[in-house]
């Protein structure tokens, strides 16, 4: 006999035949989406934070405003349209990053130095 | 070589390396993200619409800009989850459309009306409570944006639940009828909120690949146990009790045991035919109809100003 269950979780619920109709969808799409970067005090970088949809850079800066400031994180607001972000490929990371992998003379810890000689 | 992806994958996972948006995901564990996190980004949107109904007739000043402060913390916890759920490859108005179609689910508690102010109270201190519990959990989701959300979003719950504790203690120290307001929303949201959890483990007899993704770190029942336990001890400071005669300290176990659920109701309003599926719906379709003169003249007010600056 095949017995089958599902087992369920919080924020996760079953699925059931849905009710109700399906709304057409519009013919234009989302508002650009923009990546929002804060600074959360003086003399700190600007980090990103999460992105938003507006429908210009204006709105954008203000929508950040709301969604990522209410409660005083920040002084100062970067939005940059997520299309202008270009990454490096993650599937790439190993020989992308390799050439960094035997240089440990770069760090300060590869040269022993005798006792005597302070603050250095 | 798919085998050795999924291999290096699970091994992250394992490793406790968060999942990134650009990263190699199975297709299921894209599919199960996209679905979790819809849905708890409905669920924070909806949960608006039971609170949304107290905001002109809180009982002060002060308690109307409390109450409006949380609910647009709502709104910005539906928003945070939303760009997170986009970063899976799924557009934000084909998120939205699937709620509205009642494709996608929200969690069933927001389909319970909220009846007298103290309801407000009992959201804070029961739902958000159970909220936060789950919550602090998803902080160690694996995959990386959904983690984050859930940091962002605990720092901000903590205030949800104490204030809707504050607003029952008030009561609980007023007048007897108020005493009666404040007991009689916890007598009605107690057992929807043990629902929060969701079906028992033992119903299930797969292995669990939502834990062995590392998507989530306790069972329902084990959410739920810690829920009960922390609630029981709440109530006796609030002077109240909670609607279950099974409910008893066990020495043994160091829990609190307590009653079976009502699943024949949990299974009811998951249907949709809670006390109030239908108008939530309604409501959401409505603001979003009603919104669209809105958009599009936002829309073409940037193009407008584009235009102009090019010139």
């Amino acid at each position: 006999m095949n017995f089958q269950s599902r087992k369920n979780y919080y924020g996760d619920i079953p699925e059931e035949k849905g009710n109700g109709n399906i709304i057409s969808s519009d013919a234009r799409t989302d508002w650009p989406l923009w990546e929002i970067f804060i600074r959360s005090k003086q003399g700190l970088d600007h980090k990103h934070v999460g992105s938003l949809h507006a429908a210009d850079a204006q709105m954008a800066i203000e929508n950040a405003r709301d969604v990522y400031t209410r409660r005083m994180e920040g002084i100062s607001i970067w939005v940059v349209e997520s299309k202008y972000v270009h990454a490096s490929n993650p599937d790439d990371a190993g020989n992308f990053y390799e050439p960094a992998e035997d240089k440990v003379y770069r760090h300060p810890t590869f040269y022993d130095l005798p006792d005597e000689v302070k603050h250095m | 070589m798919p085998q050795e992806t999924e291999k290096i994958f699970q091994e992250k996972i394992e490793g406790e390396i968060k999942i990134e948006p650009k990263d190699w995901m199975p297709e299921k564990y894209r599919q199960t993200l996209i679905r979790q996190i819809s849905q708890h980004a409905h669920s924070e949107i909806v949960g608006m619409l039971p609170e949304r109904n107290w905001i002109t007739r809180a009982p002060s000043l002060k308690r109307k800009a409390i109450l409006l402060a949380k609910v647009q913390d709502e709104a910005g916890h539906g928003l945070y989850l939303y760009s997170a759920t986009e970063t899976l490859g799924v557009t934000r108005e084909q998120t939205i459309n699937d709620l509205h179609s009642g494709k996608a689910k929200y969690s069933s508690i927001f389909n319970y009306p909220t009846l007298t102010w103290a309801d407000i109270g009992a959201i804070g201190w029961l739902v958000d409570g159970a909220a936060i519990l789950n919550q602090v959990m998803l902080t160690r989701a694996s995959y990386g944006p959904y983690a984050r959300a859930m940091v962002r979003i605990c720092k901000e719950e903590s205030f949800h639940q104490r204030q809707g504790f504050e607003i029952l203690l008030v009561l609980s120290r007023g007048t007897n009828e108020q005493k009666d307001m404040c007991q009689d929303a916890i007598n009605r949201w107690w057992w929807p909120s043990l629902m929060m959890f969701g079906p028992h483990d033992s119903e299930s007899t797969h292995s669990d690949q939502s834990m062995k993704w590392k998507i989530k770190r306790k069972s329902n029942d084990e959410l739920r146990q810690n829920f009960v336990d922390m609630i029981a001890e709440q109530a006796k400071v609030l002077g109240m009790t909670l609607p279950d005669p099974e409910l008893k300290w066990n020495k043994e176990r160091k829990h609190y045991d307590f009653g079976e659920i009502n699943w024949e109701e949990f299974w009811n309003v998951v249907k949709g035919n809670g006390p109030c599926n239908k108008e939530r719906l309604e409501v959401r379709r409505k603001a979003w109809e009603e919104g669209k003169w809105v958009r599009e003249a936002a829309e073409a007010y940037a193009e407008k100003k584009a235009k102009r600056k090019a010139a």
